[in-house]
């Protein structure tokens, strides 16, 4: 056992470093970021860096050649992110688009779409965003009610997208909806490319609890999409979601935020019981609970890197991540408030305890907890996909969705 | 990146498993605990037999001079089939300790014996209803003589000799030593005690004037039990997963055939959340166990964190699965011939067998402390 490279991937791993230090500035500390800019100057910057990535040979690394990838392995993408991780460089506008649709157009779409959407998407001209969601159906996807019509050659969609990031500086967008409501909701469902400047498509930004905007509602009043656009044949729509959820559960990582060496900085400055809180058995206890988690999952990523290394398909243990990790991010921000005493409900970056990160990630995991799959629909797939137990009794499963209750 | 074990670890590990299933299914279990044998003897053979007593014994003293990879699979395995021997008495604690604390003559004199299955041993620590530590250990080395009682000594009613953890004056940390008594030899007096898993067996030892040896430095007695038990906790921690993944299988397989409200009770999120929380927990546990086993096999500057990580992890996962087990199966699962008892008992045996989480806990805080000053 050890933590090495093989030769070839110290060889990627030295050509990726190499290229980076031509490229881009080396992080002083971890913790050192980039300075936060307005969106539109950010976006510019992240466009641009992802151009440089693109033209270096860093873009979208596992994507096949034909369509200006790289042709690389999973392995090869990991060394590369591990080793950028290490630089200041923009982030976060194409992690979804790259992530989940692009993956979803290069699975489905004709040779048209893939010619021509992928490469401009890899060089960053274009961002793309994931239209899935609705207030009807959020753990119940395929319960979604957003409806197109097949009107000559077009469809004509209305309806009523939720929880989509980036919509309002996104040019594309995969979108599932209804297109036959006659049959069992599974089966009446088509996946289109929407052209997010179209008419009729109306961005509106969610205010969540926590006071941030990172998600919209999008309504779409008679927006006319070519039947051109479609991703799979009409009735497909379910099985092309899937892929983009497959990956979903790839992308949606770590919760980042703090972790028990946060926690024991806050125990070292706190009191409790007129002594130092790091020497009260409840916070020592939970401290120890949260490394042995955080280590837990680190070596559970170091073995689904090995599979990978070995070109073998990683096993199901890193379905338990996120399950863990969000659990994790709101226990430890509502633990650590409790050590600030009293004044632990002052959520303010100039005062609180570093950077009111407690108060943010307490706050924040209750979103956490649900994105990208909530901790019931987690379980729910570790019990049917990894232990092969039986999916819940579905009564909605044979009756025409026209015909389900609402 | 290599995190894995090799191939040839993996093929010792099934041609375990193999023995185990052939010699050791819970029915064999069972006959230990309604029976008199204090421990599976055919079992203990069997294992002996294929040489996996001495796996980690160095060549010079009998042994196959393997690193602790090959312990940490076969572990699981005797953990996944809840073997009724005394292999982590003998092996991860009696050789460990004479491999960490051993003169050279006691060396010679107990590992080849270890390593051939000649001998059984055991370490003896507790003697009395709290943790064991230089403040409560009073059981004193003088002279050459053992004096004072241990109690619920792994396998103490099978064990050939003992490592006795025993007072020797000094102050502080300082107050214990090492030593090894033959428990066969004169001044000895075993009692096997009643406890919550009858399928290991525990015993009382009463030592009065019980001729022992010293075992390296007088005074060290407590920092090398801690070196011996970092290596125990990793390879008992892969024991313990081993259970944990057995009693999930266990309780997995039963909701895929019970029915109740006329469906499978397996079909109820109640359910499947349970077992799904089983796996979750387990594989932190299996991931903090890796490694666990590399910083041992490498003697790495994480051992201390990693080990400690793994017996907490891989206890939470056990005491998880194993107790759950029980509530899948509902009444039929808190009756004798139920076979959930046996992961139920042994979870909660191996909980506590090197001092329970709460002790774990608050030393791997105190190490991170310190590597945090450092």
């Amino acid at each position: 056992m050890d933590f090495n490279d093989t030769k070839e991937e110290a060889e990627y791993r030295a050509k990726a470093r190499a290229w980076l230090d031509q490229n881009a500035e080396r992080k002083k500390s971890s913790k050192d970021a980039l300075p936060p800019l307005g969106l539109d100057e950010a976006l510019k910057r992240a466009r641009k860096w992802q151009t440089t990535k693109a033209e270096g040979g860093f873009a979208c690394i596992t994507w096949p050649k034909e369509y200006g990838g790289q042709g690389g392995s999973s392995i090869h993408n990991v060394i590369y992110s591990q080793e950028e991780s290490k630089y200041l460089v923009p982030g976060g506008f194409f992690t979804i688009g790259l992530g989940m649709c692009v993956p979803t157009v290069l699975a489905w779409g004709t040779d048209e779409h893939k010619e021509r959407y992928v490469a401009p998407a890899i060089r960053g001209d274009e961002i793309w965003c994931q239209l899935f969601s609705e207030p009807a159906g959020g753990s119940d996807v395929a319960g979604l009610r957003t409806k197109a019509e097949k009107d000559g050659d077009e469809w004509v969609i209305n309806g009523q997208k939720v929880w989509t990031s980036g919509a309002h500086y996104c040019d594309y967008g995969i979108v599932v909806v209804r297109t036959d409501p006659n049959v069992p909701k599974h089966k009446g469902l088509t996946m289109f490319i929407i052209d997010m400047k179209s008419e009729g498509v109306e961005v509106r930004p969610i205010k969540q609890m926590s006071g941030e905007s990172d998600f919209n509602e999008v309504f779409f009043t008679d927006v006319r999409v070519p039947d051109s656009n479609r991703l799979g044949n009409p009735g497909d729509g379910w099985k092309v979601a899937l892929t983009t959820l497959m990956n979903e559960r790839l992308a949606v990582g770590g919760g980042g935020g703090a972790d028990w060496e946060e926690l024991m900085s806050l125990g070292r400055e706190s009191e409790l019981e007129q002594m130092a809180a790091m020497s009260n058995g409840a916070v020592r206890e939970r401290v120890a609970d949260w490394y042995v988690q955080t280590q837990g999952l680190k070596y559970t990523r170091f073995r689904t890197l090995t599979a990978l290394s070995k070109g073998q398909t990683p096993g199901p243990e890193s379905s338990i991540s996120k399950v863990v990790s969000a659990a994790k991010m709101q226990d430890l921000g509502s633990f650590a408030m409790d050590l600030q005493g009293q004044a632990g409900i002052i959520r303010d970056r100039e005062t609180s305890p570093q950077g009111a990160i407690f108060q943010n990630q307490w706050m924040g995991g209750a979103g956490y907890r649900i994105a990208g799959g909530t901790d019931e629909i987690l379980r729910n797939i570790v019990a049917e996909r990894v232990l092969g137990m039986p999916q819940d009794i579905r009564v909605d499963k044979d009756k025409p969705f026209n015909e389900l209750p609402k | 990146m290599n995190f894995d074990f090799s191939d040839d670890q993996k093929l010792l590990k099934e041609s375990v498993r193999k023995l185990l299933a052939d010699k050791c299914d819970l029915g064999r279990v069972r006959k230990v605990l309604d029976g008199d044998e204090p421990f599976a003897k055919d079992v203990w053979d069997g294992l002996v037999e294929m040489g996996v007593t001495g796996t980690a014994i160095p060549e010079e003293y009998g042994g196959l001079g393997l690193g602790a990879l090959e312990l940490c699979v076969v572990a699981e395995e005797l953990g996944r089939s809840a073997a009724p021997v005394p292999f982590s008495s003998s092996v991860y604690l009696a050789t460990e300790a004479l491999i960490v604390a051993g003169t050279e003559d006691q060396k010679h004199a107990w590992l080849p014996k270890l390593a051939s299955g000649e001998v059984i041993g055991t370490f003896a620590m507790a003697e009395g209803f709290t943790a064991a530590s230089p403040r409560t250990v009073e059981v004193a080395f003088n002279g050459g003589k053992l004096n004072g009682t241990k109690v619920a000594v792994p396998d103490g009613d099978i064990a050939d000799f003992a490592v006795v953890l025993a007072n020797t004056g000094g102050s502080g940390d300082r107050a214990l030593s090492l030593t090894v008594v033959d428990l066969k030899a004169g001044g000895v007096t075993i009692e096997t005690v009643k406890t919550i898993d009858p399928t290991r067996s525990h015993a009382n030892i009463t030592f009065k004037d019980a001729p022992a040896e010293l075992m390296g430095t007088e005074g060290e007695g407590w920092a090398s039990t801690s070196t011996v038990f970092d290596s125990a906790a990793i390879l008992m921690a892969f024991e313990q997963i081993g259970g944990a993944e057995a009693a999930m299988w266990m309780a997995r397989d039963y909701a895929l055939e019970r029915y109740a409200f006329g469906r499978l009770i397996g079909s109820y999120q109640a359910i499947k959340h349970k077992i799904a929380d089983m796996y979750v927990k387990l594989e932190l546990a299996r991931s903090n166990c890796y490694f666990g086993a590399m910083m041992l096999n490498d003697s790495g500057a994480e051992l201390p964190e990693a080990a400690a990580a793994a017996r907490i992890s891989a206890t939470e996962a056990y005491r998880y699965a194993a107790q759950e087990n029980i509530q899948v199966h509902g009444g039929i699962g808190y009756t004798w011939e139920a076979d959930t008892q046996f992961y139920f008992r042994r979870s909660k045996l191996l909980a506590l067998a090197l001092g329970s989480a709460l002790e774990w806990k608050d030393k791997l805080v105190t190490r991170l402390e310190t590597r945090n000053a450092a």
